[in-house]
């Protein structure tokens, strides 16, 4: 098969890592809570550490295999790896690593240097040492340095996590691009939902060495019990649904793009994108507010139509209300559990949510 | 014989103890380095059983009075002992009171100091950085060749000139195992130490102390400059 599969069994003092997985052409995203063996997993694929168990294939071609004895150096894999702390070679010039790994690459190229320059903004930094570089241009050298070494799959650790959120914004577009324009697997493991959410295209929850679930983005990173996962404790108190929408129409009089969620609306500022553009959202639960009839005479524009699937106090004097649009499509609601009791709120009701702000996850 | 103390011409004697310390001081020193590095690599990088052991081995001349040092080396390699017996019954090569064996002690002598910088060194670099090649396409030997040991040269530098250093001053263990012979054993510090022992030695002594600071000052030079061009290669012009 194309693409990446595995299973691969690891133990270290108390830890066991236990994983089986695979991962087709297209990013896929792994996440899971700090010590849930992420890196690991990403060391074993690229041949840097030695699974006790268990085999790698990749594009039909075996990559390790404890059975068999089976262990191919890292550096005859051609897997391309982006670690988080960008491990530039200090002594060399911006240009001098980005040629490192061409240099010994030993088939041909995917991308030209050109290409890779101009696709990560680095022609103003050739000259340069690591040392006179910020966080996220060394971050984006990194990256360029793996893409030249001809690599046949991608594995990035956290590559933004040691940037703060403006240089983290500052790269995302990058990586996307990245994505976009060379078609290459790439395995990205990430602690933030945000950013898997923007990216990748499914998903893997890693949980104390295993699986604990695989699937589409918004399907699994939807589920409750993932999202405490993932969050801890600051997702319970901030939960947000993961909505997938397609862009409908575009209102150049009004400065708004209407997207759709299956039957419903939700109006935006204009986004530059085509009709038709599958975008996903990020929508908390506190941006969320409820009426039991059709609201009249307000401000908030994105008003929908949905029925109350359930009903989840969380404590405080609060409760969740999940909310069904009709087919896979869902929107969660955070509001007093007061307000619950003074609308009658219940199962299967049918209520307008009053989406107060939406936060675009990708497509930009 | 009994020239002025400033005279800038030396007499042989001192030509020749001053090309003997230069001697058995650059050849002990760049003859150890190759250990020097791999035993730091191996105490700053690998863990094994009897680390600690080796550890302790690597330190002890330092610790040891040199005497001892140089009465060891002579029990092992001397004439009689069963490396030095080995080494001269199998390749007709001898340790004994010549001028490599004077460079055997100051190797012995300085290569804690120099195991200890380099080790240093080692331990500054992340070895990440080598995951970072292997997964370029470098195999383990490129990887320690094209990264790390660029980054450890500075620790390489002082290390050297440390192992040196201490061979200039070596004097217990190398008159202890190859003895006060002049022109073959007899390096400045124990030229120094015969001329104080002549009635008239003085102004021998002097200038032999004067020629000790020249050569130590050169040394301390020449690996200033060395770690300073090493640093800026790895860091690159401001």
């Amino acid at each position: 098969m194309n693409g990446l599969s595995l299973s691969l069994q690891r133990r270290v003092d108390a830890f066991t890592l236990d994983v089986t997985l695979e991962a087709p052409s297209g990013v896929t995203g792994i996440i899971g809570p700090s010590g849930a063996g992420k890196s690991m997993l990403l060391q074993m694929i690229a041949g840097l550490v030695h699974p006790d168990q268990g085999h790698v294939i990749f594009d039909g071609e075996s990559l390790s295999d404890a059975t068999m004895r089976r262990f191919i150096a890292p550096e005859h894999r051609r897997i391309g790896y982006v670690f988080q702390d960008a491990l530039l070679f200090p002594h060399l010039s911006v240009a001098q690593n980005l040629d490192y790994g061409a240099a010994r690459r030993t088939s041909g190229q995917c991308v030209s240097r050109d290409e890779v320059i101009d696709l990560l903004g680095l022609g103003a930094l050739l000259a340069r040492r690591p040392h006179h570089l910020s966080g996220g241009e060394a971050q984006r050298v990194s990256i360029g340095r793996a893409l030249l070494s001809a690599p046949r799959l991608l594995l990035m650790d956290e590559p933004l996590s040691s940037l703060d959120p403006r240089r983290r914004a500052d790269i995302m577009p990058f990586i996307e691009a990245l994505h976009r324009r060379l078609d290459l697997p790439i395995l990205y493991v990430s602690h933030n939902i945000d950013e898997i959410a923007r990216l990748a295209d499914r998903v893997v929850v890693l949980n104390e060495g295993r699986v604990a679930a695989s699937g589409g983005v918004a399907g699994v990173l939807n589920q409750p019990e993932m999202q405490r996962l993932i969050l801890g404790d600051d997702g319970a108190g901030d939960p947000a649904a993961i909505v997938e929408a397609t862009v409908a129409a575009h209102d150049t009089a009004h400065h708004s793009t209407s997207l759709s969620l299956g039957a419903a609306r939700i109006n935006l500022p204009l986004l530059p994108l085509e009709v038709g553009t599958i975008v996903r959202l990020r929508i908390h639960a506190r941006d969320v507010a409820i009426a039991t009839e059709p609201p009249r005479h307000i401000s908030i524009q994105n008003i929908i139509e949905a029925h109350i699937s359930a009903i989840a106090p969380t404590g405080g004097g609060q409760c969740d209300i999940t909310l069904s649009l009709g087919g896979v499509h869902m929107l969660k609601a955070r509001i007093t559990a007061n307000a619950q009791e003074t609308l009658g709120l219940h199962d299967g009701m049918k209520v307008w949510a009053l989406v107060k702000s939406v936060a675009l996850a990708s497509g930009t | 014989m009994s020239g002025t103390l400033f005279s800038l011409s030396l007499s042989p004697a001192e030509a020749q103890a001053l090309w003997l310390s230069l001697k058995t001081g650059l050849v002990g020193t760049g003859l150890s380095l190759p250990f020097g590095i791999a035993v730091a690599w191996l105490l700053a990088r690998r863990d094994f059983r009897g680390k600690v052991l080796a550890d302790g081995l690597v330190h002890l001349p330092l610790v040891l009075p040199p005497v001892v040092t140089g009465y060891v080396l002579l029990l092992l390699f001397g004439h009689n002992g069963p490396i030095g017996h080995w080494l001269e019954s199998w390749f007709g090569f001898s340790f004994a009171f010549n001028w490599k064996g004077a460079a055997l002690a100051s190797a012995i002598m300085g290569f804690p100091l120099m195991v200890r910088a380099i080790r240093l060194s080692f331990e500054a670099v992340d070895p990440k950085l080598e995951s970072a090649a292997r997964t370029l396409g470098a195999s383990k030997a490129d990887a320690f060749i094209s990264i790390t040991l660029p980054l450890i040269l500075p620790g390489i530098i002082a290390g050297s000139l440390l192992g040196f250093a201490r061979a200039l001053g070596e004097f217990g263990a190398t008159i202890t195992f190859v003895a006060n012979i002049p022109g073959e054993t007899q390096t400045l510090p124990i030229a120094l130490y015969s001329a104080l022992q002549l009635p008239d030695g003085e102004i021998r002594a002097l200038r032999f102390v004067l020629l000790s600071l020249l050569l130590a000052a050169g040394a301390l030079l020449a690996s200033e400059y060395l770690a300073r061009a090493a640093q800026k290669r790895i860091r690159g012009r401001a």
